[in-house]
Order: structure tokens, then sequence, then C-alpha cells
């Protein structure tokens, strides 16, 4: 192999300007002693874009997962913003959602349910959208707080998102700043309607308008350095 | 010997029991440890309508074969503990695939799940599911020392490696059982019990507040629904193992359900009470108070 480290490094260089160093491609010896090259964005992750998932076949089918969705939202525990303490309420003895099959899971590959807690810094957008993309097809969002709306009090600053299904497909909005932890609850019944109802379908809607979704999402972050979609 | 086809319905119908017990089980278990903690907890259905949900998502990847086949494994395990001993002692219907020697695999089936989780775990590459795996097998490993070494202290003292024949030995009064006729080993078991029931305060290797979520970390839709129907039988079918080894038996499913449901709550009990266990505390733990009653009750025997 001729090609050395730094030829490799400017290829990549021309594609995407800001590219972390142990992102780009490069040549890797292993411990056998053979050369090889990586491209880490390319072999780590799945590039393929989300395609649009059918509901079930028959009706009744759909209906039943859509009732069993409903009364079963499993949240990921991801605390965006200062809202994410009113999560806590929720957990324990006062308001306790685990009744109404609300339940915690610490990794987006189970959870079905995003909550955006309150503000988005655009530094945290970026691990919304990758955490999102990991999630299994039927997921919602729930915004949380003014700041998903119209950015609340953060209105005019220049490092927060301010309309939130700009970048990601919002099943429900609770307004508030902060939401009461009664009103939260009211929205996830809320959500349960929309979902028994088979209309929370927001991860079609992403793969749907996923250029619209990319292209919004890039216009804010400008550091860039993860593959488009990150399933 | 001749081969009862019968035999299959029979299994499966034990099967279909023992899985819908469980999952209520669970739930009620759960329902308890959250009424310690001033809470309501989860619908007794709940396991139901998350196990329709996880089956019913749309999308789910694949990060090689043994990533499909750790699930299978640790399902495998599950039933086939529970396939191996009687159920219900005494009945042509609920023995299952009970035979002379189905102490020694029931041994090996206990252990088989993890293994078969640590492969599929291992394969899907993320570092909390290595990181998860490897507290689980030097946990669960620590757990299961006691348990070897009380299994063969009855197996000696009963002069039988056949469960059936175990129970036999037991009936006939309530202080017949192994409990009060080798307690030592009882004991020993059922430390061992804690360390493998999952609960605290031996869960770290599952528990969400900790490495978030440890080895099922990748595992989502039908993967995980595998595991949860796991979850429910696998107890289930390890709780048999111990009513049948220590406590006598059961010869009808109210007999069954209620000692099932007792010996749960003694890790629900304990579970509540204590704090968690880091790894190496726990496996201290287990060498320093239950292998040495293990030691001691195969010296007695």
């Amino acid at each position: 192999m001729t090609q050395t480290n730094e030829d490799l490094l400017d290829d990549d260089l021309i594609e995407h300007a800001p590219v972390k160093e142990e992102l780009r491609r490069r040549l890797v010896k292993g411990p056998d002693g053979v050369e090889f090259e990586v491209e880490p964005l390319r072999d780590y992750y799945c590039e393929a874009p989300p395609t649009v998932m059918p509901a079930a076949y028959s009706k009744i089918i759909e209906g039943l997962f859509n009732w069993a969705r409903a009364e079963s939202l499993w949240i990921l525990g991801f605390g965006t913003g200062c809202g994410a303490i009113e999560m806590r309420p929720l957990m324990t003895p006062r308001f306790d959602a685990y009744r109404y099959g609300i339940q915690w899971r610490p990794t987006p590959r189970q959870s079905n349910l995003f909550v955006i807690s309150g503000y988005l810094s655009v530094k945290t957008l970026k691990r919304v959208i990758r955490s999102y993309e990991q999630m299994p097809n039927p997921k919602y969002v729930v915004g949380l707080g003014s700041c998903t709306i119209n950015g609340g009090m953060y209105f005019d600053s220049y490092n927060t998102i301010t309309r939130l299904d700009e970048y990601l497909p919002v099943d429900v909005y609770i307004t508030g700043c902060m939401p009461r932890p009664e009103a939260l609850l009211a929205g996830f019944e809320e959500l349960k309607r929309i979902v028994r109802a088979g209309k929370g379908e927001g991860a079609n809607q992403y793969a749907e308008r996923f250029d619209w979704y990319k292209a919004n999402q890039k216009r804010v972050i400008h550091d860039w350095d993860m593959p488009d979609y990150n399933w | 010997m001749s081969f009862e086809w019968i035999k299959i319905p029979y299994a499966l119908l034990t099967l279909f029991i023992v899985a819908n017990y469980g999952f209520l089980l669970t739930a009620v278990m759960a329902k308890i440890a959250a009424r310690v903690g001033r809470r309501h907890g989860i619908p007794v259905w709940q396991n139901y309508l998350d196990l329709i949900k996880n089956y019913g998502l749309r999308s789910s990847i694949t990060h090689g074969v043994m990533f499909y086949m750790g699930p299978v494994f640790r399902l495998t395990g599950g039933v086939g503990l529970l396939m191996f001993v009687p159920t219900l002692y005494g009945t042509e219907m609920f023995s299952n695939m009970s035979f002379a020697g189905d102490l020694i695999l029931a041994l090996y089936f206990v252990f088989f799940g993890s293994l078969g989780m640590a492969l599929g775990a291992g394969e899907s590459g993320h570092p909390y599911s290595a990181i998860g795996v490897t507290r689980g097998l030097s946990q669960v490993t620590a757990a299961e020392l006691p348990f070897a070494l009380a299994v063969y202290a009855v197996a000696v003292q009963y002069q039988t490696l056949s469960v059936t024949e175990i129970v036999a030995a037991q009936q006939g009064g309530i202080l017949q059982w192994t409990l009060f006729t080798n307690p030592i080993a009882v004991a020993a078991a059922m430390l061992s019990f804690l360390g493998t029931m999952m609960r605290p305060p031996f869960d770290v290797v599952l528990a969400p507040q900790e490495i978030p979520i440890g080895p099922p970390t990748e595992y989502h839709s039908s993967y995980l629904a595998l595991m949860q129907t796991n979850r429910a039988i696998f107890p289930i079918a390890k709780i048999v193992i111990y009513m049948n080894l220590f406590f006598g038996g059961a010869a009808s499913w109210p007999a069954f359900f209620l000692k099932v449901f007792l010996i749960y709550l003694v890790s629900v009990i304990v579970g509540v009470v204590f704090p968690r266990f880091r790894v190496e505390q726990s496996i201290r733990w287990f060498l320093i108070w239950a292998v040495p009653l293990g030691v001691i009750a195969i010296m007695i025997a």
C-alpha cells in the first residue's frame, strides 16, 4: 500500500470540513501485523436512511398493537433540559406514573417515548437526534415546556433551538414553564389517545420528510461530525 | 424405555400455566416492592402489554447470529430447566420429562441461559453489555457455588440424583422436608437463591441506575420480548427446583402457586430491605457466608 495516513485524511477533509480526528479514515495496524483501512463513519454506523414502515396487515392486529403501545410507554431516560426535574416526582410515590404503564428505560433501543424536557441547546440537539434515531420504529416525542414550542425564555438565545418540530416530529406539546407533574400525566394521557387512534406515526413522518428534517438539523448544527443516520 | 408422546402436550400445558403465572407473579412482586416504597406500581397485567408492544415494534436490527441466539439460549435455559424437573409431584400429567439423573441436568440448565446471554450480548458490541456480562457471570458463578454444594449434600443425603425420588423422600409431613432434615444445606442454597434472582442486593448486573442496563443494552423489540418471557419462566423454574429439593415439592396446583409465591417472596423481602452490593462485595459475601455453609453441609452428609 502506497497511500499514507496523510493522503487519506486529505481526501476526507474535502467532503466534511470539521471531522474529529477519531472519526477520520485511517490505516490501522492490527495485533497480527496486518494493516487495514478503517473508516469509522462507514464501518461503525449504519448509514441507510430510514424507511416508512407499514402498519400490520390486519386492522385488528394493528389495533391490538396500538392499544399495547399506548398502555406501555417506555420513556428514554435522557433529560435534555431543566424540565427533567419534573420526571422525578412522576417516578416516586407522589405521582407514580408506573400506574399508567409509563416506565423509564435507560437505553434508546428499548424505549418508544422521548420526552424533550425543556430547552434544547444545539449541542444537546445533536445527541437527541442520535438517540431518537436509535429508537425502534413506532416512537413518540413529547415536547415538555414552553421552550420546545417557541423557545420560551431562551427565545433569543444564540445556541438554543426555538421550535422543536422543525428538527423532530413531535406528537404532543405540554405547555408551561415548568409544567407540573399533573400536566405531564395529562399530556401522557393525550398521547395515549393519539397512539390508540393510530395517529402516533412520528417515525414514519420522520422517514418521509427525512431530507427536510436533516436540512433543518444541519442548518443549526455546524460541527456535524456523525453520519446522516445513526441507526 | 418407550417414549410417551402424550408427554409433549402435557409439557406444553405446564409451560403455558407457568409462563402465565410467571407474568402475573413478577408483576405482583413488582407491586409489593412498590408498596414498600409507598407507590402503587405497575398494573398486574402490565407484563402482557409490554410483551405485545415489544412484539409489535416495526423495526429491529441485528448485530449477527449470536445476537439472535442469545435470547433464544436464554429462553431455552428457562424452558429446559422447567421441562426436566417434575412440576407437580405424583401426577403423570405434570411430571414433564423428568428422569433418573435430572438433578445434574437441572444444575447445567441454571447456568446455560447466562452463558447464552453472554455470547449474545457480547456480539452486540456495546461496552455496557460487555461490562454487564463480566459482572453477571462472575456474580452468578459465585452464587452457583453454594447452590451446587447444597444440591450435592442433598443428593448424598437421599442417595439419589433424581428429583422425583428426592421429593418422594420428603412426603409425609412438614418435618420430612429437607428444610428440617438438612437445614444447613437449605440455608446455603437460599443464600445462593438471593444471588441468582436478579433482585437487590444482587442486581448490580441489570440495574438501570448502574451501567444502563447491563447485558441487554442493545436488545429491543422481539429479542427483548423473548427475554421478558424468560424473565417470567426462569425464576419459576428455578423456584420449582428449590421447592422440590428443599420444601417438599407440590402435589397440586394451589400448593404449587402458594409455595412458589412464598419462596419468591423471600428474595423480594430481602431485596426491599437491603441496598445493592457491588460485584466484588457480593462475591466476597457469597464466599464468606454461603460457601462455608455448603461445605459444612457436604461434610455432615
